[in-house]
């Protein structure tokens, strides 16, 4: 079957594989750790990259082709914290501070799993739209805002929500990501010619690097998951699935191609592990970090980059192709 | 030849999650603080809790102070902070020279 393949093909691909090789390097208590300096030079090259390409692209996408897929995107984004908290706090009969707290986690976006996502459509050949990084940079924001408009409206917060929003606007995801669109865009393709290269051909590399990183820190999150609980392990991997066949159902009515809308939905099921933890910790320091860090870490993103993005593609093509 | 004259000040110390450090800065020389030093740190405390994978490592930030603006500080820091962050405060004597600097 022709979807084993495909999944098979995104288990053996070299980033995955150092994904792999970071969560047993954790697991059999290895000294290996990326300096902290190199994590974050790779972060800011990745983010600047996907950036760049897609204003790059933006700037030769018709605005008609674009704003479908961008309000659905914006869409999307206030309401997954909303379907995310009500899941958590009914559902999960957990208190609101941290259903708020991991709905902000939900809601929002990864950068890596939407790279890992646009990585495995390119490698089988069926790569998404050009300015799917511009839609990235509009999921980032509002989810966080929204989960934490939930949070602070019943009550004031022990935490500082204008500190929060500094934090979330200011980020580095946001910064980089939006103004590498805005460069990319005003730079158009001849413009960008000469850096180019440099954003090209180390990206895959920088990836698999980022990614032995992404293993180590998941593993250790993963002697977290009895304290988690039941309820967020299958939280952490059936809420993704739910935003994501979401995704693509409303998909299909804004013109987005079949690798688009599974792009698409990776990215709306992901869950933001640097700017949303950063956001929280300073506007709801009463949550418990375990929860979100460890279902977004230690869940969601290897379920999603190992068998949710096959799965989001295979869903695409189903319901869209 | 000049004698540089030694006075008592209070050292404080403040170790806390990275994320806090803006807030404290701002809050201590709010509250007096001529000056600081910071330092990366790293540890583990009571709480056990990694609230953060890549805030990086903690931050100590020691300030000399006089003694009033000494107990404000740990008035502020133990009010604010201490319920939900991972964070210490302790005071020293420091003997200092230039006791002018940090009043």
């Amino acid at each position: 079957m022709e979807n084993l393949d495909v999944l098979a093909a995104n288990l053996l691909s070299p980033v995955i594989l150092a994904f792999a090789l970071g969560v047993i390097a954790s697991l059999v208590r290895s000294d290996l750790k990326l300096p902290s300096a190199l994590y974050n030079g790779l972060s800011i090259y990745l983010l600047l990259a996907i950036g760049l390409k897609g204003g790059v692209e933006l700037s030769r996408t018709p605005v008609a082709v674009f704003i479908g897929p961008a309000l659905l995107t914006l869409f999307l984004g206030l309401i997954t914290p909303i379907i995310a908290y009500n899941i958590l706090r009914r559902l999960g009969r957990m208190d609101r501070v941290n259903s708020a707290a991991i709905a902000a986690h939900y809601g929002s976006v990864s950068a890596v799993t939407f790279i890992v996502a646009i990585t495995f459509g390119t490698m089988t050949g069926r790569p998404p739209e050009g300015f799917m990084p511009a839609l990235v940079a509009i999921l980032e924001v509002p989810a966080i805002v929204v989960a934490l408009m939930i949070a602070f409206m019943r009550d004031g917060r022990a935490g500082s929500w204008q500190d929060a929003l500094h934090e979330v606007l200011s980020g580095r995801s946001v910064v980089l990501l939006v103004g590498g669109l805005v460069i990319g865009t005003l730079v158009g393709p001849e413009g960008f010619e000469p850096v180019a290269p440099f954003f090209k051909h180390g990206f895959q590399g920088a990836l698999m690097l980022f990614l032995l990183e992404m293993g180590i820190v998941a593993a250790s999150r993963l002697r977290d998951l009895k304290e988690v609980g039941f309820f967020l392990v299958a939280f952490g991997i059936l809420v993704p699935i739910l935003h994501g066949a979401l995704t693509i159902w409303l998909a299909q009515f804004t013109g987005l191609s079949v690798p688009g809308a599974a792009v698409l939905a990776a990215m709306v099921s992901s869950a933001s592990y640097i700017a949303a933890p950063a956001a929280v910790r300073i506007a709801l320091p009463e949550a418990n970090p375990t929860f979100y860090l460890t279902g977004a870490l230690g869940i969601t993103f290897p379920f999603n980059v190992t068998l949710g993005i096959p799965l989001y593609y295979a869903m695409a093509e189903w319901l869209i192709g | 030849m000049s004698t540089h004259r030694i006075v008592t000040l209070k050292l404080v110390t403040i170790v806390a999650e990275r994320i806090l450090e803006d807030r404290l800065l701002r809050k201590i020389v709010e509250l007096g603080a001529k000056g600081y030093t910071l330092t990366q740190a790293a540890g583990k405390g009571s709480r056990g809790v990694r609230a953060s994978e890549w805030e990086g490592p903690d931050t100590k930030i020691e300030t000399l102070v006089s003694e009033d603006v000494a107990q404000k500080i740990v008035d502020h820091v133990a009010d604010t902070f201490f319920e939900h962050y991972a964070v210490i405060v302790y005071v020293q004597d420091a003997a200092v020279i230039r006791g002018d600097k940090y009043v």
